[in-house]
């Protein structure tokens, strides 16, 4: 388990000093509404690639799961896919087996997503470290063997496809262009933003933070940190299932690769680049991530992988705490030595 | 019987060359206490400089493969030096992260310099013949794998039971500060240590390029396997390493014999059992 013996990490300093200004992201609603503003400016900006814009909400739900895991309880993973996968089939298969209702069909995602995440963390939460490290991707390994040669159901290599999406609420039809798509997975994100901020800010939010920054010490105060965890793992797990059953919902099919490795990796390079610990941070990540991805990867799939690689070792070596924190950190500096300068 | 023959020896020579790989870690890792994921940088660059090297030079296939896990091994130093002191001490996900970046940029040199494709590795002449051992033909080659990891089992020994240096090793993975504070130059010894590691996977890259085809994709591809071993073996035991290896290999083997359906399945499945018996690994301690 990682201890990140870091003050600087998340607001959890800020929590503690009481009177001073309350933090943009702090007001009600406010953040909900900069995401809801931030989509809709996209979808005006870029109406051709609303394919594109989809698969960043849908990843930024997933980074937004992991960061629950990773940000929040400190569980160092490498297996989160396994959530998001698990839940896609199991929305894809309820839509092609039982009915192609769509938001029944998230919470099969979120159900299965939060089963898997309740008996596999209840294994691997027991261990720390390497070892759980270990285990997650183990854990992820078996599962995306067992859904490859379980073909009957979900299609082996070739993927579970022909899946079928009714109108929502029976109205709401999916149109060819993507916009419905697009504007239910806008919704289904900042519903689920919206949840996850009440969470991490609950007293149940705050222990895990307690439990990342130091476990004995929650120990000796009384919190179970196993319990505590494993709900944390749970909860992300129902939100990565989510993810995944609007990924399968908004693209149709599911493959094999949305349990590999490879994911897990990118979602966490995701994450880390936002800065992990701020649910903001893993928005921003993700879009930054993707963007740079759809441009760079179109060149040569070679150089990409340089790209991430020497902004992995750059974050690491120079901004720990995430590059959009650094960058933020510095327009805060910047913005007060203006602001003096003209007080002054 | 004669499959459970079979089943043994392939599964010793695939045990073996896993042992050879991930032993450097195993101690690296016991050592520093650092999660590297790249490890598998050092075995793919060993192979690809092997190549290099006799295609280049026209060296005998046996220099070049020392030649190629020396310098994988000096190219190490700088690397201990810029990137991975200073993670030292910080969270295991800073070490994971970092890592990870650098087998991305692993990959991405040896994708752009040799191209995306698989490489093969030349054996030596008298290395291509095979042999009747009896109940079936073995390629001569996979004995020699048996052989050198036997070797590199035996020399391991020697160094960390015999020499000043083992002994310095052996202190600074029981407690560093210790260590330190009995005059043992630990940051030397995270040195050495990092060096004979990388140049072990360079080693392991080579000889088991027959079982683990060398591509830019190779450092990703067989992290996991390599880290399996790590974690089932213990950290920081060399002995660990070793019946890991063997254990994982044979179980794999086995299953490809018998039920290549679920091969993968079970090589997981073992590590998972083993580590939920054993968190620490079969011959970890506690750290």
């Amino acid at each position: 388990m990682t201890t990140f013996n870091n003050e600087r990490t998340l607001g959890f300093r800020r929590a503690s000093r009481p009177g001073v200004r309350r933090n943009f992201g702090e007001l009600p609603f406010m953040p909900e509404a900069c995401v809801a503003v931030i989509g809709l400016a996209a979808m005006w900006l870029m109406p051709g690639d609303l394919s594109f814009l989809t698969r960043i909400i849908t990843s930024a739900l997933f980074v937004l799961s992991l960061d629950l895991v990773l940000g929040y309880a400190g569980i160092v993973t490498l297996g989160h896919a396994a959530m998001f996968g698990v839940g896609a089939y199991a929305a894809g298969v309820y839509a092609i087996h039982v009915t192609a209702e769509p938001l029944s069909g998230l919470l099969m995602g979120g159900l299965f997503g939060g089963l898997i995440a309740l008996a596999t963390g209840a294994v691997l939460l027991r261990t720390h470290g390497l070892t759980c490290l270990m285990m997650t991707i183990a854990i992820a390994q078996i599962l995306l063997e067992v859904l490859n040669k379980w073909r009957s159901l979900t299609g082996g290599d070739d993927g579970l496809s022909g899946i079928m999406v009714e109108p929502i609420f029976g109205v709401i039809e999916f149109d060819f262009f993507g916009r419905v798509g697009y504007l239910y997975s806008l919704a289904v994100l900042i519903l689920c933003f919206w949840i996850m901020r009440r969470l991490v800010r609950s007293p149940f939010g705050l222990t895990c933070i307690g439990i990342r920054e130091d476990r004995f010490r929650m120990t000796a105060l009384g919190a179970s940190v196993y319990k505590h965890t494993l709900l944390m793992y749970v909860a992300g797990g129902i939100f990565a299932g989510i993810a995944g059953a609007l990924m399968a919902q908004t693209t149709q099919v599911v493959g094999l690769s949305s349990l590999g490795f490879t994911w897990s990796a990118e979602a966490l390079v995701m994450l880390v680049l936002g800065g992990m610990g701020h649910l903001w941070g893993a928005i921003f990540g993700t879009i930054l991530f993707m963007v740079v991805h759809h441009f760079a990867s179109a060149i040569d799939p070679f150089k990409w992988m340089f790209v991430i690689g020497a902004l992995l070792v750059a974050v690491v070596l120079l901004f720990p705490e995430g590059l959009v924190q650094a960058i933020r950190k510095l327009a805060v500096r910047q913005i007060a030595r203006m602001s003096k300068r003209g007080t002054s | 019987m004669e499959l459970i023959f079979s089943i043994l020896i392939d599964g010793l020579a695939y045990g073996m060359v896993l042992f050879i790989i991930s032993v450097g870690l195993s101690i690296t890792m016991g050592l520093m206490r650092v999660v590297n994921l790249a490890h598998g940088v050092f075995a793919m660059l060993g192979g690809f400089f092997m190549v290099a090297i006799v295609s280049r030079l026209g060296l005998r296939p046996e220099l070049a493969a020392l030649l190629a896990a020396i310098g994988v091994g000096m190219l190490a130093l700088p690397m201990e030096k810029l990137l991975f002191r200073k993670v030292y001490g910080r969270s295991e996900l800073q070490q994971v992260l970092l890592t990870i970046g650098l087998v991305f940029i692993g990959i991405a040199a040896v994708g752009t310099v040799f191209g995306n494709s698989l490489l093969a590795v030349p054996l030596p002449e008298y290395l291509r013949r095979s042999v009747d051992i009896g109940f079936r033909v073995v390629p001569l080659h996979r004995l020699a794998v048996v052989a050198a990891g036997l070797v590199v089992l035996c020399g391991l020994w020697l160094l960390l039971a015999k020499t000043r240096f083992g002994i310095n090793i052996r202190a600074a993975v029981d407690k560093a500060k210790a260590a330190e504070a009995l005059g043992i130059d630990t940051s030397r010894v995270y040195q050495l240590g990092f060096m004979l590691g990388a140049a072990l996977a360079a080693l392991g890259g080579i000889l088991g390029a027959e079982l683990l085809p060398l591509e830019p994709y190779y450092p990703l591809k067989y992290l996991v396997l390599v880290l399996a071993i790590v974690a089932v073996g213990g950290m920081g035991s060399v002995f660990g390493s070793f019946i890991a290896a063997l254990v994982l290999g044979t179980v794999e083997t086995a299953a490809k014999y018998l039920m290549p359906e679920i091969a993968s399945i079970m090589f997981y499945l073992t590590m998972l059992v083993v580590l939920s018996w054993r968190p620490h690994g079969l011959f970890g301690r506690q750290l």
